[in-house]
């Protein structure tokens, strides 16, 4: 199964829509960067019936949104990410 | 010098720490307001999460340069515009942003609000009135 990576913020440009549109159900999206911007779109909720979301803590931190995090998006630090790209088949980064 | 006074208006439109944008903005600005001219900030777009506060950027080791917004004040930039939509459509309120304000030294230096919330419209207008636009 597929790991898809997005570090842009989903108002910024279309990647997470993108990637979302694209992606078969089941896959992975973890957010990172500015990607952790999506916690406050609905697109989260729309769409987590789908999707299995992890967002990485430290960019959340960095941005003020640690207490933001919507149900449904599992907080994971860099190992929990290390774990992740190892436990998937492929990765995509939606640059 | 007072006729080489210029009205200087800064638009931030990026999130801060995914692009380098907005600390360079910050940069220019305070090298602005050393300048003496007259300086306004607006923030508009993902620009808004510039001053979200609480951030901590341990984790991700970079500079945390959101402290800096708070001393704008000392440097007399007390014109910071953001855009009542932007906000809206992100979930956030005024009270998700950092409480910028400045001492007014013609009031026995009285606290004053830094921060004005305005629509499109009345930005369009602020923007009309500049002589100069920086972007970022």
């Amino acid at each position: 199964m597929m790991l898809n990576i997005v570090n842009k913020s989903p108002f910024a440009s279309n990647s997470l829509d993108s990637c979302l549109s694209t992606s078969a159900p089941g896959s992975s999206v973890l957010l990172i960067e500015d990607g952790v911007y999506a916690a406050l779109s609905g697109r989260i909720a729309e769409t987590q019936s789908d999707f299995t979301y992890y967002a990485l803590e430290s960019d959340l931190q960095a941005r003020g949104l640690e207490g933001r995090v919507p149900d449904g998006v599992e907080v994971i630090d860099y190992s929990g990410f290390v774990d992740l790209v190892a436990d998937h088949d492929r990765v995509q980064s939606w640059l | 010098m007072s006729q080489n006074v210029k009205k200087f208006c800064y638009v931030n439109r990026k999130a801060p720490y995914g692009t380098i944008y907005a600390w360079e903005s910050l940069e220019v600005v305070l090298i602005g307001a050393a300048f003496e001219q007259d300086v306004t900030l607006v923030f508009m777009d993902d620009g808004v999460f510039q001053l979200v506060k609480g951030m901590n950027t341990k984790g991700a080791a970079m500079k945390d340069f959101s402290k800096t917004y708070s001393a704008l004040g000392d440097y007399d930039i007390t014109k910071i515009y953001i855009d009542k939509e932007s906000l809206d459509e992100r979930g956030l309120t005024l009270d998700d942003l950092q409480h910028l304000t400045w001492e007014d030294e013609n009031e026995d230096w009285a606290e004053k609000d830094s921060i004005h919330l305005v629509d499109r419209k009345a930005l369009g207008a602020l923007l009309e009135e500049q002589d100069v636009v920086l972007s970022f």
